[in-house]
C-alpha cells in the first residue's frame, strides 16, 4: 500500500468519526497544551529570578551583620549580639585585595515631599560607588559626587517612578526636596529599571551614606556591597572580607557573606527541577490522552469488525491491518499534538502579554518532548487495538462476530 | 483449476465438534460454472472460505492453479487472495465511507497500485457494469442492485481468475438479483471461473454444474450443458 493511500484512508476513517475524532484531539492537544504552558511558567519563573539576581550587579559579594548560619556545639558564653557594621568596616575593606569597590548601603523608609506632595519611600544611602557596583544608570543628572563618605551632603538621586509622583512632567533637577526634616537638593534622576529584589529602584531616594545614618540616627549599615575583581577572585574577596572584620571585631566572626553567583545558581537549580517536575505532572495527562486514545480505538476496532474482514477478504495482510489501525493513531496523535502546541503557544503569548512584569516564553526544548511524548503514546496504546484489528479471523468478522 | 482432496474441518461449538466438511474431494475446472447448494450447515459456506482462503482445512490438499495453498503463510495467502481470487458476498460489505469508485479501487489500493492505472482501470469496470455515473455515490446512496454490481467491480478489478459468490442475490428482489447474476455470468463468459452458494434452487439452476451437499459431503453432482446462457 503506498504511504499517501494510508493517509488518506485513514484521514478519510477518522474524518468520518468526527465526534469521536474530535474527542481524541481535544484529551491529546490538553495533554500537549498543558505540558507547554506549564513549561513556560516554570522557565518564566527561573529566568525572573536570575535576572533579579543579576540586576543586582557582576561579581557582587554581599556583607550583612550577623551569622546567619547554625553551628553546632555549645551557645556562645559571650553575648552573641553581633557588633555594627559600620562605615569604617567599610573603609577599611576599600584597601583590602581582590576587591574592585565597596558600596556601603544603609536602607530606611522616610517621608519625602516636593511643595504640597507627600510620599512614603525608601531611602538608600550609599556612595559614588553604588552606581557601578549595582548597575543602575542615569536617565538626567549626576549620581552622588565621589568624596569621604563620612562626610554628609544635602543631595539626592531619585528613582524614575518617584520623580514622576513628586514633579510630574515638570524638571526635577536642581529642585529641592525634603526628606523626614532635611532638605535635598535633587542632582540626578534614574532610569527605571525595574525590581530587583524586593526594592523598586525606581521609587526610592538615594542620598549620601553619612546622611541617612544620621537621618535614621544609627551607626549600623544595613548591608556592604562588595565588587570583587573578577568572578574568579570572588571566593577570594569573601576570605579577605571575614578575615579583616573578624580582625576589626575583636576576633569575632559576626558577619555574614552572601555570594551572588551561590545564590543565583542554587535558586536557577530549584526552578529548573521545579519546571520538570510540573512538566512532567502535565505529562500524565498525555498517558491519560493515551489511555483514552486505546478505548476509542478499541471500540473502533470492534464496530468495523466486518470492515476488517472485508480487508482482508480483498487481501490484506495481518501486517498491512495492523499498520491501517497503528498510523490513525500517530495521525491522531501529531494532530492532537499540533492542535496543543498552537493553543499551548498562543496562552503563553496571552498569558506574556497580560503579566508584564514576568517576561514568559515556550522553551523549544519543551515543545519538541511534548510532541514526541505525544506521538509515542499514540503508537503505544494504538498497539493493542491494531493488533487485535489484525488478529482478527476473516471468516468471523465478515460475519460480525 | 481447483483440486481438493480429502479435505477436512471441524468447529468446535461449546463441547461438541461440528464436521463442516468430511473428507472432500473436488474438481473445478478454469472458466466453469458452478452452484453449491444444500441445507443450513451443509458445509457449503467452509467450503467457499477455504476456497477463497480464508480458512483452512484441518486435513487435506487444496491445489490452486497448481499451488498447494495449505502450507502458505498467513501473508502469502493474502497476496494469493488478492491476485486470484474475488469475493461477492450477500451483504455487500462495501465501506459506507468511501465512494463507489473508492470501494471498487480497494483492493488496488492496498495493493499499491499507481493512482493513474487505478482511475483507469476503475472507469473502465465501472462502465461496463453500467455504473459511471454513480462512481462518486456512497453506498447509502445506491440501490440494492447497484450496490451488489458496485461489489462485483470490486471482486474483479484485480482480474481473478476465481470468483466466489456466497448468496449473491440474497438481499436483493428479483430484477435486481437477475441483473447481478447476468453480470456474473457474463464475466464468467470472459473466462472468470465463477462458484455460486445459493439456496434459490432458480438460481442454482442456471449453472453449467450444479453441486449438493449434505452433511459436508457432495451428495449430487450434476452437469447441466443445456442451460449454459451464453454458449461459448
Amino acid at each position: 500500500m503506498r504511504f499517501r493511500d494510508t493517509i488518506t484512508f485513514a484521514g478519510i476513517t477518522l474524518l468520518s468519526a468526527r465526534k469521536r475524532t474530535g474527542l481524541m484531539l481535544v484529551a491529546m492537544a490538553i495533554g500537549v497544551g498543558s505540558v507547554i504552558v506549564l513549561t513556560a511558567l516554570g522557565e518564566g519563573a527561573r529566568r525572573y529570578v536570575s535576572n533579579q539576581f543579576s540586576s543586582l550587579g557582576t561579581h557582587l559579594l554581599i556583607v550583612l551583620p550577623g551569622r546567619v548560619e547554625t553551628t553546632g556545639g555549645h551557645p556562645p558564653l559571650v553575648g552573641g549580639t553581633p557588633k555594627d557594621l559600620t562605615l569604617n568596616d567599610a573603609a577599611a575593606l576599600t584597601r583590602a585585595g581582590s576587591i574592585r569597590r565597596i558600596a556601603p548601603l544603609s536602607l530606611g523608609s522616610a517621608p519625602i515631599s516636593y511643595q504640597q506632595r507627600e510620599r512614603d519611600v525608601t531611602v538608600m544611602g550609599s556612595t559614588t560607588e553604588l552606581l557601578a557596583v549595582r548597575n543602575l544608570a542615569l536617565a538626567k543628572g549626576r549620581f552622588l559626587p565621589p568624596g569621604d563618605p563620612s562626610r554628609e551632603s544635602a543631595v539626592t538621586v531619585i528613582g524614575s517612578k518617584l520623580k514622576k509622583e513628586l514633579f510630574g512632567n515638570g524638571a526635577a533637577l536642581g529642585r529641592w526636596v525634603r526628606i523626614h526634616d532635611r532638605r535635598f537638593r535633587v542632582i540626578g534622576i534614574l532610569k527605571p529599571l525595574g525590581q530587583s529584589l524586593g526594592v523598586d529602584v525606581s521609587d526610592t531616594a538615594i542620598i549620601p551614606v553619612a546622611s541617612a545614618l544620621s537621618l535614621f540616627n544609627t551607626h549600623t549599615l544595613y548591608r556592604i556591597l562588595v565588587q570583587a575583581n573578577s568572578r574568579d577572585a570572588i571566593p577570594k574577596a569573601r576570605k579577605t572580607i571575614i578575615e579583616l572584620i573578624r580582625k576589626r571585631h575583636d576576633g569575632v566572626e559576626d558577619i555574614t557573606v552572601i555570594s551572588q553567583n551561590a545564590l543565583l545558581s542554587t535558586f536557577d537549580g530549584i526552578f529548573r527541577s521545579l519546571t520538570l517536575t510540573v512538566a512532567g505532572i502535565a505529562a500524565i495527562s498525555l498517558a491519560v490522552a493515551g489511555i483514552l486514545i486505546m478505548n476509542v480505538m478499541l471500540v473502533s476496532v470492534s464496530q468495523r469488525t466486518e470492515e476488517i474482514g472485508l480487508l482482508k477478504a480483498v487481501g490484506s495482510p495481518a501486517r498491512q491491518i495492523q499498520q491501517l489501525f497503528l498510523i490513525e493513531a500517530g495521525m491522531l496523535a501529531i494532530a492532537g499534538a499540533t492542535i496543543g502546541v498552537i493553543t499551548g503557544v498562543a496562552g503563553v503569548w496571552a498569558m506574556d502579554n497580560a503579566l508584564p512584569r514576568f517576561s514568559l516564553s515556550v522553551p523549544l526544548w519543551s515543545v519538541g518532548a511534548a510532541v514526541a511524548v505525544a506521538l509515542l503514546t499514540g503508537l503505544v496504546f494504538g498497539i493493542l487495538p491494531a493488533r487485535r484489528a489484525a488478529s482478527l479471523d476473516p471468516v468471523q468478522a465478515l460475519g460480525g462476530k | 483449476m481447483i483440486r481438493l482432496e480429502a479435505l477436512n474441518r471441524t468447529f468446535q461449538v461449546g463441547d461438541e465438534s461440528v464436521h463442516a466438511l468430511r473428507n472432500l474431494d473436488l474438481q473445478i475446472e478454469s472458466g466453469d460454472y458452478v452452484s453449491i447448494m444444500g441445507p443450513s450447515g451443509s458445509g457449503k459456506s467452509t467450503l467457499l472460505n477455504i476456497l477463497g482462503l480464508l480458512d483452512r482445512p484441518d486435513s487435506g490438499r487444496y491445489l490452486l492453479d497448481g499451488t498447494d495453498t495449505v502450507t502458505l503463510s498467513e501473508e502469502e495467502r493474502a497476496l494469493f487472495r488478492r491476485a486470484h481470487v474475488g469475493f461477492v458476498f450477500q451483504s455487500f460489505h462495501l465501506i459506507p465511507r468511501l465512494s463507489a469508485a473508492d470501494n471498487v479501487a480497494l483492493p488496488m489500493i492496498l495493493a499499491g497500485v499507481d493512482p493513474e492505472i487505478r482511475r483507469k482501470r476503475v472507469q473502465t469496470i465501472l462502465r461496463s457494469l453500467g455504473l459511471e455515473d454513480r462512481a462518486s455515490h456512497r453506498p447509502s446512496q445506491l440501490s440494492g442492485g447497484q450496490r451488489q454490481r458496485t461489489a462485483i467491480a470490486r471482486a474483479t478489478i484485480m482480474n481473478p481468475g476465481l470468483l466466489l459468490a456466497d448468496e449473491p442475490t440474497g438481499n436483493l428482489d428479483k430484477h435486481s438479483g437477475e441483473d447481478v447474476m447476468n453480470t456474473l455470468e457474463s464475466l464468467n463468459a470472459q473466462g472468470i471461473t465463477l462458484l455460486v452458494v445459493t439456496h434459490d434452487p432458480d438460481i442454482g439452476r442456471r449453472a453449467r454444474r450444479c453441486i449438493h451437499m449434505d452433511d459436508g459431503g457432495v451428495a449430487s453432482d450434476r452437469f447441466n450443458a443445456s442451460t449454459t446462457p451464453d454458449a461459448v
